[in-house]
C-alpha cells in the first residue's frame, strides 16, 4: 500500500490544481475510486505484486531443480508450486497487467474522459484480490493448494484433488466474473467514447488489439466458468461429466479447456502487440508499416485462435484427419504472426533507432517472441508432437512467449508510458541494467530447456535423471538472476514516482497518439472535452 | 464520476446500455455453449466413433450376409476402475470371427468381499475407426451388474462385426472397465443418471 501512495502521488499533487472534485483522501480514494487512471494504477500494482508472488514460487521451484534428488521442498509441494505459480502468473500477473494498461491508455488514446462504464471499472478491479485472497488461502488449507496443474485436468482435479479445489473452482469464477466485466467496459469505451473524427481504422494499435482481445475474452472466459462449473458438480454434486464410471469422459474436459485455453493464450499476447507497435514506431521515428495489416493480422489470430485447440492434445488420442486438421490449422496461425513481425522489422529498417529503455525490451520482443513462436511451430507438427509433449520443451516454448513476449510487453509499456503516469523521467541508466539483467536472466533460465525437453526431460517433476543436472543449474541461476532484477523494476518504478528528471508532455521526439498532448503527469481529469482528430 | 462521464462525453454512437446488452448475450451464449459442448461431443463422437465409445444396443436389421472369407480377430480386455475389488475377466481371451455373424462370449466376474456391490462395466473399442462397424446385439455393459457377497456370474456379450469394417482391420480389441457404484445406486439410480447424456453403457 505504500507503493500506492507513492505511485498516485503525482497524480493526486496534479490534481490539486484542478477546479472540480478530485480523488478523496486517504483509503476510501482508492476503495471507491471510478476514476480510470486511479483503477488503472491499482490493475498495475496488483499484478505486479502478483508477479512477485509467482515468482516466488518460480524460484522455489528452480531452487528445487537446481540439484537432482529432493532437497528443498516435498513432491506434494512441489507441484502445488508448479500449479499455483502458473494460475498467478496467467490470471494474476499478465491479464490484470494488460487490463490495467488498458484502464490507463484507452480513455487517453482515443479522448474519452474515462471508461465507459467506472463503477464497474471499480468492481471488476476488486474482485481481483478477492480471487487471489481465495486462491492463495488454499496454500493454508488441510491438504493443500490444488496441485494438479495449472491445466487442472480432470480426473487429477475432480477425483484426485485436494479438498481445496471447490475453492480454486470459487477463485476462478470470481476473476472470469471480473475479466468478462473489464471485456464488456473495454468494448463500450472503444465503441461508444472514441472522439469525433477517430474512426475505426484511425484507431491506435494498442486500441485495435484490446478491442479484439475483448471479444476474446467474451468468448472464451464463459468456457472457463462452465468448465470449472462442471468440474463442482462433478466433485460436489455426483454429476459424471469427467468420470467414465458415469458415462461421461475424462478427453471432453481437455477439449472444453483448451476451448478457453488457446484463445487465452493470444488473449496474453495481443495487447503487447498493440503497445510493442507504438514503441517500435516510436523509436524508429517512423510511422508503423502496415497498420491496416497489422489490424486484419490481430482479427485473423484471434479468428484462428478458435480452431487449433486440439494441438495441445495431440497425445490424447486424435485421428489422423483431426491431427492433420490442427496440425495445419496451428501452422496457418504463424502466416498473420509473420506478418507482423514483418511489419516491425520493416519499420525500424532505416529508421533513426534509438535504444531507451522500451526500444530495448521492445526489440528484445521481437527476437525472442519469434524465437518462441518458431518452437511453437515444431510443437505443431503432430508426429514430432509425441517426443516434445509434456517435457520441459514444451515448458521452454512458453515461456519464451509468454516472458519475452507477454511480461516483456508490460515492461516496455511500462518504461514507455511511466512519465506520461508520473510526471518523471525514470532512471535510464537502472533501466538499461533491469533490461540487460532480464534479457540474461531470462535467456538463461529458459534455453537450457529446450535441450532439456528434446533430452526427454518431463515437466513438472521435483526431481530427474542425473544427465539433466548442468542444463538445470545453468537454468536455476538464470532464473534467480531473472527473478533478483525484477526487484531492480520495483526500485526503478517506485523512484520515478517519487521524483526525478521533469517529463516533458511528449518525453519521446517519435511517439504519436493523443496521449501526447496532455501534459506529463497527466491530470486527473482529461479529455472532458473530446479533442480534434484530423 | 459517472454523472461527469455522460455529461461530458460525446455523444456516443450507440449507447452503452446497448453494448452490454450484446456482450451479456454473448457471455450467457458462451458459457451455454460450454455446456452444450457436453452432448455435442457425444454426438461427434457417436457419428465418428474417434473415441472408442462402442454405440447402444443394436437392432440387427438384417441378419443376413456373412462374409465367410474373412476373419477378423475380436481380443477382449477386463479391468477394473479405481477402488474397484471384482475378479473380472474375460472367458474368451480372443476369438476369429467372421463378419456379419452373431458371436456370443462370456465374461466372469466375481465378488470376493463380504458386501453385497454394484458394478458397471464402461467399454472401449481400439482402434477407433472400427468403433462404427462393431455392434452389440446384447452386453452386460447395458445393466448395472449386482453381485451379493462371494457371488460370482458369467455375463454374456453377443456381437456382430459389420462387413462393412474397412479392410484394412483386421484386429479389434474390445476393453472392458468395471466401476464399483455401490454408492451411487441409492443415491442416484440408473446410471449415467449423472448429467452425461452418454447412455451407451
Amino acid at each position: 500500500m505504500a507503493v500506492t501512495g507513492v505511485f498516485m502521488s503525482a497524480v493526486a499533487d496534479t490534481h490539486s490544481q484542478e477546479h472540480h472534485h478530485g480523488p478523496a483522501k486517504g483509503i476510501s480514494r482508492w476503495l471507491l475510486t471510478t476514476n480510470h487512471k486511479d483503477i488503472g494504477s491499482m490493475y498495475l500494482i496488483f499484478s505486479f505484486a502478483m508477479f512477485l508472488l509467482g515468482g516466488s514460487m518460480a524460484m522455489v521451484i528452480r531452487a528445487e531443480l537446481f540439484q537432482p534428488g529432493l532437497q528443498i521442498v516435498q513432491p506434494e509441494f512441489f507441484n502445488q508450486m508448479t500449479t499455483m505459480h502458473g494460475l498467478i502468473m496467467v490470471f494474476g500477473a499478465v491479464m490484470p497487467a494488460f487490463v490495467g494498461l488498458a484502464n490507463w491508455m484507452l480513455p487517453l488514446m482515443i479522448g474519452a474522459p474515462d471508461m465507459a462504464l467506472p463503477r464497474m471499472n471499480n468492481w471488476s478491479f476488486w474482485l481481483l484480490p478477492c480471487a487471489f485472497l481465495i486462491l492463495v488461502s488454499t496454500l493454508f488449507m488441510e491438504g493443500g493448494a490444488p496441485n494438479f496443474g495449472w491445466t487442472f485436468y480432470a480426473p487429477l482435479s475432480t477425483t484426485y484433488g485436494p479438498p481445496s479445489t471447490t475453492f480454486f473452482i470459487f477463485a476462478i469464477h470470481i476473476m472470469g466474473v471480473s475479466s468478462i466485466m473489464g471485456a464488456i467496459n473495454i468494448i463500450a469505451t472503444i465503441m461508444n467514447l472514441r472522439a469525433p473524427g477517430m474512426t475505426l481504422m484511425k484507431m491506435p494499435l494498442f486500441v485495435w488489439t484490446w478491442l479484439i482481445t475483448a471479444f476474446l475474452l467474451i468468448a472464451v472466459m464463459p468456457v472457463l466458468a462452465g468448465a470449472v462449473t462442471m468440474m463442482l458438480m462433478d466433485i460436489n454434486f455426483g454429476t459424471s461429466f469427467f468420470d467414465a464410471s458415469g458415462g461421461g469422459d475424462p478427453v471432453l474436459f481437455q477439449h472444453v479447456f483448451w476451448f478457453f485455453g488457446h484463445p487465452e493464450v493470444y488473449i496474453m499476447i495481443l495487447p503487447a502487440f498493440g503497445a510493442i507497435s507504438h514503441i517500435v514506431s516510436a523509436f524508429s521515428r517512423k510511422p508503423l508499416f502496415g497498420y491496416a495489416s497489422m489490424v486484419y493480422a490481430v482479427g485473423a489470430i484471434a479468428l484462428l485462435s478458435f480452431i487449433v485447440w486440439a494441438h495441445h492434445m495431440f497425445t490424447v488420442g486424435v485421428p489422423l484427419a483431426g491431427q492433420l486438421f490442427f496440425m495445419y490449422a496451428t501452422m496457418l496461425i504463424a502466416v498473420p504472426t509473420g506478418v507482423k513481425v514483418f511489419n516491425w522489422v520493416t519499420t525500424m529498417f532505416r529508421g533513426s533507432l534509438t535504444f531507451e529503455a522500451p526500444m530495448l525490451f521492445a526489440v528484445a520482443f521481437i527476437i525472442l517472441f519469434s524465437i518462441g513462436g518458431f518452437s511453437g511451430l515444431m510443437l505443431a507438427i503432430a508426429p514430432a508432437d509425441f517426443q516434445y509433449h509434456d517435457t520441459y520443451f514444451v515448458v521452454a516454448h512458453f515461456h519464451y512467449v509468454l516472458v519475452p513476449g507477454a511480461i516483456f510487453g508490460i515492461f516496455a509499456s511500462a518504461y514507455f508510458w511511466l512519465p506520461k503516469w508520473t510526471g518523471h523521467m525514470y532512471d535510464e541508466t537502472l533501466a538499461k541494467t533491469h533490461f540487460w539483467l532480464s534479457f540474461i536472466g531470462m535467456n538463461l533460465a529458459f534455453f537450457p530447456m529446450h535441450f532439456l525437453g528434446l533430452a526427454g526431460m518431463p515437466r513438472r517433476i521435483p526431481d530427474y535423471a542425473l544427465q539433466f543436472a548442468d542444463f538445470n543449474m545453468v537454468s536455476s541461476i538464470g532464473a534467480f538472476m531473472f527473478g533478483a532484477t525484477q526487484l531492480l523494476f520495483l526500485f526503478i518504478v517506485v523512484k520515478c514516482a517519487r521524483g526525478g528528471e521533469k517529463a516533458p508532455a511528449k518525453p519521446w521526439d517519435g511517439a504519436e497518439g493523443l496521449e501526447w498532448t496532455l501534459p506529463s503527469p497527466a491530470p486527473y481529469h482529461t479529455f472532458t472535452t473530446p479533442p480534434d482528430i484530423k | 464520476m459517472a454523472d461527469a462521464n455522460s455529461d461530458t462525453s460525446p455523444t456516443p454512437r450507440r449507447s452503452n446500455r446497448r453494448v452490454i446488452a450484446w456482450c451479456m448475450t454473448g457471455v450467457v451464449g458462451m458459457f451455454a455453449f460450454g455446456f452444450a459442448l457436453v452432448p455435442l461431443y457425444d454426438v461427434f463422437c457417436e457419428i465418428t466413433g474417434i473415441n472408442g465409445k462402442t454405440g447402444g444396443r443394436y437392432e440387427a436389421s438384417s441378419t443376413g450376409q456373412v462374409d465367410a472369407d474373412r476373419t477378423v480377430t475380436v481380443q477382449f480386455l477386463a479391468s477394473n476402475g479405481p477402488g474397484m475389488s471384482w475378479e473380472f475377466r474375460p472367458v474368451t481371451r480372443s476369438i476369429k470371427v467372421h463378419p456379419g455373424e452373431p458371436v456370443t462370449v462370456n465374461f466372469f466376474a466375481q465378488n470376493p468381499g463380504d458386501t453385497p456391490m454394484v458394478g458397471q462395466a464402461v467399454p472401449s473399442l481400439s482402434p477407433s475407426e472400427g468403433t462404427p462397424y462393431f455392434h452389440k446385439t446384447e452386453c452386460f455393459c447395458f445393466n448395472q451388474q449386482p453381485l451379493e457377497a462371494g457371488e460370482s456370474t458369467e455375463m454374456p456379450l453377443v456381437f456382430i462385426v459389420d462387413p462393412e469394417l474397412p479392410e484394412y482391420i483386421t484386429k479389434l480389441t474390445l476393453s472392458y472397465t468395471l466401476y464399483d457404484q455401490s454408492q451411487h445406486i441409492e443415491v442416484s439410480g440408473p446410471v449415467g443418471a449423472g448429467a452425461s447424456t452418454n447412455k451407451n453403457g
